[in-house]
């Protein structure tokens, strides 16, 4: 024991094993650090990847998620509709109506691709995990039971302090252009865009012009593409 | 105990030792399984029972029951399947001799000290019949250090325990626990000491378990047995710790002595033995095992030294009358 205190190391046996008395004493002590999980439901952080959810409305089968996707998980069908035109002598206008959207969460790896690639906000983390299912099928989860996830998905955190604010913020709080701009931006209260006044402006969800690369790509199954990419590649 | 004890009362003291032979081990067992857990930041079972997994033990008792008797080929049969049964019964006897209440013991002899010794070495021998019987090299090698344990703690034992037997001038546990002082706290503390120590090797508990070094042995000369035979041997273990712990707590904290000790001395002795035993599992959770030859270093050279000195410093006290 002396030895080993003159050399320098360890403080010896007998202060050793004191010390190893009151650290465990003092970790009995404390609360312990298990997880009663299938009892006590976990406080998982905001920003935790449990499940994707789809919001139907939002959703415009543009495809591009389905074309991020690293693993081809997600399979989308969908048809045009004609919407007859609301002024006489007005244009018809077309808007896709989703038949199809599947995730195969066997196949998903939670890397967000797909939500972060929306652009029309459809697709949401949510923290749900619970859906682990005996059959590998039950994974593919079809758009009413993606839909289904969408009360899970907690509201987006708060922008940190002093943060820029939010671009659709900083747009609605722009000044009024001037009357070349007003004329283009549909009269939807134009949320113009800096150098987009040629644009029409990007509308609000619920009746949405068609955009034109959208629209003049035919619809078709989520395998079309693939080809197509690797084509351009 | 005399002989005009009637058969009633000598089935009913049966009865009550077989009881308190397996349910104190159960207590122990599952003080052991919530304090290590506590102590290593886990909660430990929680559902067996319901209530925080109290049936934990009995549930694993259950499983054990359902497994297969399985008897390897080249096993001695017979010392393979008394085994068990001659490391657990001896310390029934040991347990049925420990004095619980003012003038109760189970079995009350004169020299009962002598008796107590006996059967918790021969309990010991349990293992090296089963590391024999086994026909396997990792029951052997844990057999044979299983031996060497018992030769080298013995006799700490044996010379810690004269040592209380002198101070109090008697060979009866009973005489000795009634004879008990609170100075013998302190008088007595290096025998105490060396019987606690001793005591963990006896009981080949961590950090002593050399023996069975799961690391080393897979399980020492338990390797071979499962199902009812090994649960045998785990319960005489348990039993082993609450042997050891009543024993330490009569003849070194003075078992029932305490307050109203004639109305709940025994009371007294089971809270002091507890006491004891949470040491015990305490101590094998913060240290690590010690190598074989530390083990015997340890006992020649610290334990039994210390174990004559205390025998002098008693006979010492004895003469001057203390
Ligand atoms: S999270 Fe990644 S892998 Fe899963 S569907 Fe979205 S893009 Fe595909
Ligand atoms: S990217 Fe968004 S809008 Fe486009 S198909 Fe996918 S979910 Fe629908």
């Amino acid at each position: 024991m002396s030895g080993a205190r003159k050399r320098g190391r360890a403080p010896g046996i007998l202060p050793g094993l004191v010390h190893g008395l009151v650290t465990t004493a003092r970790t009995a002590l404390r609360p312990s650090h298990t997880a009663e999980y299938p009892d006590v439901a976990p406080t998982l952080p905001p920003r935790s990847r449990g499940v994707i959810a789809l919001l139907e409305e939002n959703c415009t089968s543009c495809m591009l998620c389905a074309r991020e996707c690293p693993d081809w998980c997600i399979v989308i069908e969908s048809h045009k509709e004609t919407i007859p035109a609301t002024t006489p002598g007005g244009r018809d206008r077309q808007r896709n109506v989703l038949d199809t959207f599947t995730i195969d969460f066997g196949l998903c790896m939670y890397c967000g691709i797909c939500i972060e690639a929306c652009p029309f906000d459809a697709l949401f983390w949510s923290p749900q995990f619970e859906y682990a299912e005996y059959d590998l099928r039950d994974l593919l989860h079809d758009k009413e039971r993606l839909r289904g996830w969408m009360p899970t998905v907690p509201p987006p955190p708060a922008l940190d302090e002093r943060s820029a604010p939010p671009a659709e913020v900083a747009a609605a709080n722009r000044p009024a252009r001037p009357a070349a701009g007003a004329a283009a931006g549909a009269g939807a209260g134009a949320p113009g865009r800096a150098g987009g006044a040629a644009r029409p402006a990007r509308g609000d969800g619920a009746e949405r012009p068609v955009r034109g690369s959208g629209a003049e790509r035919p619809v078709r199954p989520v395998r079309a593409p693939r080809a197509r990419r690797e084509e351009d590649s | 105990m005399t002989l005009t004890m009637s058969w009633l009362e000598i089935a009913l003291r049966a009865v009550a030792v077989l009881a308190a032979f397996l349910s104190l081990p159960l207590l122990v067992g599952q003080t052991e399984h919530k304090l290590m857990a506590h102590m290593q930041g886990r909660l430990g079972p929680m559902y067996a029972g319901g209530y925080h997994g109290w049936a934990q033990l009995v549930a694993d008792g259950a499983k054990f029951v359902q497994k297969e008797d399985v008897l390897p080929a080249r096993a001695d049969r017979r010392l393979y399947r008394l085994a068990p049964a001659i490391a657990l019964i001896p310390y029934l006897v040991a347990l049925a001799l420990v004095p619980i209440h003012p003038g109760v013991a189970v079995i009350d002899v004169p020299a009962s000290v002598v008796l107590f010794v006996v059967a918790t070495g021969v309990g010991a021998l349990g293992l090296l019949v089963a590391g024999w019987a086994s026909a396997n090299k990792y029951a052997l090698i844990g057999a044979l250090r299983a031996a060497a344990h018992l030769v080298a703690y013995e006799l700490p034992i044996v010379l810690s325990i004269a040592s209380v037997a002198l101070a109090g001038g008697s060979l009866s546990l009973l005489t000795l626990t009634q004879r008990w002082q609170p100075h013998w706290l302190l008088w007595q503390l290096p025998g105490a000491c060396v019987f606690l120590i001793a005591a963990l090797a006896e009981l080949q508990r961590p950090p002593f378990d050399a023996p069975v070094a799961d690391a080393e042995l897979v399980m020492g000369p338990w390797t071979e047995y499962g199902g009812l035979r090994f649960a045998f041997f785990l319960l005489a273990e348990y039993a082993g710790i609450v042997v050891l712990s009543l024993l330490f707590a009569a003849l070194w904290l003075g078992g029932w002595h305490g307050p109203f000790s004639d109305q709940v001395g025994w009371v007294w002795t089971l809270l002091k033995g507890y006491a004891v035993a949470v040491v015990i599992i305490w101590v094998r959770v913060a240290w690590p095992r010690v190598r074989a030859d530390q083990l015997q270093r340890l006992a020649w050279l610290v334990l039994v030294p210390l174990a004559l000195a205390q025998l002098a410093l008693t006979g010492v006290g004895v003469v001057m009358g203390w």
